[in-house]
């Protein structure tokens, strides 16, 4: 071997044994430091660590529950859940958004309003990590689209979401109310655990008032995860509890009914059984089709209807405030037989109208030429002015406020009807304040007939017929009949408060209801053509409340302004008189006389609801009971 | 013929003994016995890191059988052999580096394998973890030892020259483990304390001059990230709090094979490449992780009292040198993965999932067979 120099193979061997301890001293020492480290994390910060990796893979998720349903009084559904297939989008889980977007539009159709929405929802407040929808109920064919490109889309989910329906939408729209998505000032309000994996919440009507018992609790699920976010299985699960299943006093068939005699007006009908309170209808017509708010209505579609003329949104039965006219004419009686301003025997000269002072202002009855001496029946029946201008000046504004406040005016008196208006009853500090003006004895004249300055909804109008028809036993209007789980109503339907009407002699009842039925029944009353033919004895009263003026700058065609500037139709009344089971309140806007329009639609609810549906139910009894088929 | 010589060191002149069949083989049965321990246990816990994958399980134990034909090739072979041809495979292997700095192909940035036409993809720097410490064992054992001052200073050329061009691609991870294998063939030469206590001032000089300087910014962030890996807990500290928890979520005897939720519910990344080790301390625990460290120890163990037993000075400064690379591979790896070192490409020999590290090293343990079983007899 070529080596250059003399080599002491023996020290080479020493040497080398010396540097190989020094390196296995060293192995030694670092395997040790990596055992310890090991030492460290595995013991003494295993539960730490152990704590880390459970949140890792561990989620706690929200299970919605299911939204109670809804149905009327004969059990007929009036609200569910439908599933719904939806494509929603997790913004934190998509790259670049706008890219996105395009290629998803390349194979679904995305309406520019459903982008718009998204668009909007995308810059609103939210939890992260929360899915926004994108498209509302995907066809079959677009969710077989979506699987077959789901993974170019990751962040956009299809996603099944039980979503409220209303399968008689137009009918029950203004009596239900409707849900919608929860918007930003709902989302303050809300429990957010409690709504952690709701999207909508009641907007109006009962779906609004009786939005805790309808949500139910949520109910939550641990989830394992991967880094993906994908649920891999379901650890533990606590069930949501399910909505209160709700039955109302509602009749869709008189529902129906009621609509079926508006066709083609404008107006509104309310039916309440009196004995309970419970409304039987609420009709405002035209109605709207809710299913569209429930998962956001598109610009267009709300846009006509917000501009319509006939104002189909607005609900009428319970936010249209109107004269009464002379459907006020049995409270005041019962006012001013109360107050004793008048008696049964007491008579009025009629000359066709009425003066407060010799050579004054003459404010004139509807008949011209008057009705000549005129006592409280035959004024109820003929709906003379005169009698009723004079005690109501007699009784003046405060006793006639006193008695029409314990009619429910002025406020809204009922249990659990969301967003019903207070009307306006107006007092002598009322108009002081408001008017800067004193309270007139002309003021008490207009008021007298339910012009002037009050203003009555048709709930209002409703519960105080149906307090007479109660002989002033109150029973507040309410929609709420039973629930379905084991607690009682009682636990939804907030306290009634009011006290009964006791009349000094309680016979007055007996005697202004006699004075309603000789509006219907009577030689000369006003309505006796809505009457004619009828198995029972109905109490009523019709109105006419003129319509003073249309609002500024509202652009109408000359035949819509004519048509617009007929007095509206009204009509109070129940049946039978003597046990009542049914009492309503008419409007009917521009219809004309109350006693031609809105009478005979009275009759005819009167007819479905004591003759007809009783009828049909005892056939459909007999038809069941005499079915074979039925018995197996 | 040079082949004749090659391979009749032993056959015909061993005539004291009876020869046993490890002998004939040129193999030595206690590591062979423990890398196999090793490699086996490995598989299984290679199955559970790549998601009960079995193809990667496959592809991996195909490499391993190749990477024992070459260990086994190379254990047959004299290690006179490795000593005359160390220049020129360390010149070759120069030309490589340089090659694929000019020509070079790769991924991520990284120039780091060299295509060339009717060859496999060849990466010269794992070659070069072979190369540069049988180089410098070749210059240094041709004088007495201990070398004197102008001799470790052209060891040291030759083992910074490969480091520098490794570097280059950038490679931080392979250009350390060359340096350090080179290094160590230094220290086991001799080399004074002296020396070794300046060069260690000079490192610590210049490890800031390095920052600055020298080390590319996600070398930096590395660093940073080691120190504080919550300061980017969805970037690059991610992998590190995720390999903390997978290990330390194991406890003392784990959460059984399969079982490892933080790699099965894809939360730690690598799972069967370089973190592997994350998967088998989240199983099998701190019982399962003193296991692994003991054989590895035994490994080196073992390889050590090769090193020490050797009949020259190349044959003890190359099997000194690659025991070390090997016990460096372990270190840094676990090291790393349990949050001690910064994040480096550095595979757990012979369990990670890769192909080429795994075939350097059997060829390393064929080397160092063939250096305890190729003994002359020395009638001194």
């Amino acid at each position: 071997m070529a080596w250059g120099e003399f080599k002491n193979t023996a020290a080479e061997r020493r040497l080398f044994q010396r540097r190989a301890m020094v390196v296995l001293v060293f192995v030694v020492i670092l395997m040790a430091g990596l055992l310890a480290r090991m030492y460290q994390l595995q013991i003494v910060e295993h539960d730490i660590y152990t704590t880390l990796s459970d949140k890792n893979r561990v989620q706690v998720q929200s299970v919605p529950p299911p939204r109670g349903l809804v149905y009327d009084r004969n059990n007929v559904l009036l609200a569910e859940n439908r599933p719904v297939f939806s494509l929603t989008v997790v913004p934190e889980r998509v790259g670049d958004m706008e890219e996105m977007l395009a290629r998803l539009s390349e194979i679904l159709d995305i309406a520019d309003e459903d982008l718009e929405r998204f668009e909007r929802r995308l810059r609103e407040p939210r939890r992260p990590y929360q899915a926004i929808p994108l498209n509302y109920d995907l066809d079959e064919g677009e969710i077989a689209r979506m699987a077959v490109h789901r993974h170019q889309f990751p962040g956009v989910e299809v996603e099944a979401e039980l979503v409220r329906y209303y399968p008689h939408s137009e009918l029950t729209a203004h009596a239900l109310g409707f849900v919608g998505r929860i918007n930003r000032e709902e989302l303050q309000r809300i429990d957010p655990v409690n709504y952690a994996g709701t999207n909508y919440i009641g907007k109006s009507g009962i779906e609004r008032f009786y939005e805790e018992a309808l949500h139910g609790q949520v109910g939550y699920q641990h989830v394992e995860t991967n880094a993906r976010g994908r649920i891999l299985r379901v650890l533990e699960r606590v069930n949501p509890v399910p909505g209160e299943d709700l039955q109302l006093h509602l009749d869709l068939r008189l529902q129906r009914r009621a609509h079926e005699l508006l066709e083609g007006r404008r107006g509104a009908i309310i039916a309440i059984e009196p004995a309970t309170g419970g409304i039987l209808a609420l009709a405002s017509v035209p109605g709207f089709d809710a299913n569209k708010f429930v998962t956001g209505i598109s610009v267009k579609d709300y846009r006509e209807l917000s501009q319509s003329i006939d104002k189909p949104l607005f609900n009428r039965a319970l936010r249209g405030q109107y004269p009464p006219a002379s459907t006020i004419k049995p409270m005041m009686a019962v006012a001013a037989l109360d107050s004793g301003v008048t008696d049964r025997e007491r008579r009025i000269w009629d000359p066709g109208y009425f003066q407060l002072r010799e050579g004054g202002r003459r404010f004139r009855n509807w008949n011209r030429s008057g009705d000549g001496w005129v006592d409280l029946k035959y004024s109820m029946a003929r709906s003379n002015d005169v009698y009723f201008y004079e005690v109501g000046v007699e009784m003046g504004v405060d006793v006639m406020s006193e008695y029409l406040a314990r009619f429910g005016f002025g406020e809204d008196a009922t249990l659990d009807v969301s967003g019903a208006l207070d009307g306006l009853l107006p007092t002598a500090d009322w108009k002081r304040a408001v008017k800067s003006e004193p309270w007139y004895p002309g003021d008490s004249v207009n008021m007298s007939i339910g012009q002037g300055f009050l203003l009555s909804t048709p709930m209002q109008l409703a519960t105080a017929t149906a307090l007479i028809a109660n002989r002033g036993v109150w029973a507040e209007p309410r929609l709420l009949k039973d629930v379905r789980g084991d607690r009682p109503v009682e636990t939804f339907l907030p306290e009634p408060s009011r006290e009964p009407l006791i009349l000094k002699d309680p016979d007055d009842w007996e005697y202004v209801v006699e004075t309603m039925e000789e509006v219907m029944h009577g030689a000369r009353g006003t309505a006796r053509r809505a009457a004619r033919g009828a198995s029972y004895r109905m109490a009523g009263k019709t109105g006419t409340a003129q319509v003073f003026s249309l609002g500024e700058g509202e652009e109408y065609d000359a035949e819509q302004i004519r048509e617009r500037l007929r007095d509206h139709a009204l009509y109070v009344g129940f049946a039978p008189a003597d046990k009542p089971e049914i009492a309503v309140a008419i409007i009917i806007e521009n219809g004309g006389g109350g006693s031609g329009v809105a009478a005979p639609v009275a009759r005819a609810l009167f007819d479905a609801w004591l003759e007809e549906f009783p009828a049909a139910e005892a056939e459909s009894v007999v038809t069941q009971a005499s079915d074979p088929g039925a018995v197996h | 013929m040079a082949g004749g010589r090659l391979w009749s060191s032993q056959g015909t002149s061993d005539l004291g003994r009876a020869r046993s069949i490890w002998s004939v083989l040129h193999l030595d049965p206690v590591l062979l016995g423990l890398l196999l321990l090793l490699i086996s246990g490995g598989l299984f816990v290679l199955f559970s890191g790549a998601d009960r994958n079995i193809d990667v399980v496959k592809a991996q134990g195909m490499r391993l059988g190749v990477g024992f034909i070459v260990m086994f090739v190379f254990a047959q072979l004299d290690p006179a052999v490795f000593r005359r041809w160390a220049p020129w495979l360390y010149a070759l292997g120069l030309v490589g580096l340089v090659a694929v700095l000019l020509v070079g192909v790769g991924a991520k940035g990284a120039q780091r394998w060299l295509a060339l036409p009717g060859l496999p993809r060849f990466q010269p720097s794992e070659f070069m973890k072979l190369v540069v410490p049988m180089m410098a064992a070749w210059y240094l054992s041709r004088y007495y030892l201990p070398p004197s001052f102008g001799r470790v200073m052209a060891g040291l050329v030759i083992v910074l020259l490969p480091m520098f061009l490794i570097i280059q691609q950038p490679d931080l991870g392979t250009s350390l483990l060359v340096g350090m294998a080179g290094i160590f063939v230094v220290f086991f030469a001799g080399i004074s304390w002296k020396l070794i206590t300046a060069f260690l001032a000079m490192v610590s000089v210049s490890a800031p001059l390095m920052w600055f300087f020298v080390m590319r910014e996600y070398q930096k962030q590395r660093v940073l990230t080691l120190l504080d890996p919550q300061s980017d807990p969805l970037g690059a500290g991610w992998n590190i709090i995720q390999s903390k928890t997978a290990i330390g979520s194991g406890g003392m005897d784990g959460k059984g094979w399969l079982q490892g939720t933080q790699s099965h519910l894809e939360f730690l990344p690598e799972s069967h490449t370089d973190f592997i080790v994350a998967v088998l301390a989240e199983e099998f625990g701190f019982i399962g992780m003193v296991l692994l460290l003991a054989v590895y120890f035994l490994i080196i163990l073992r390889c050590l009292y090769i090193a020490v037993t050797a009949q020259d000075s190349f044959c003890r400064l190359v099997a000194g040198a690659l025991t070390m690379t090997f016990f460096i591979y372990v270190f840094v790896n676990i090291g790393m993965v349990s949050g001690l070192l910064p994040v480096v490409g550095v595979p757990l020999p012979l369990i990670s999932y890769g192909g080429t590290s795994s075939v350097t090293l059997m060829a390393a343990f064929g080397v160092l067979m063939s250096i305890h079983t190729h003994r002359r007899m020395i009638t001194a």
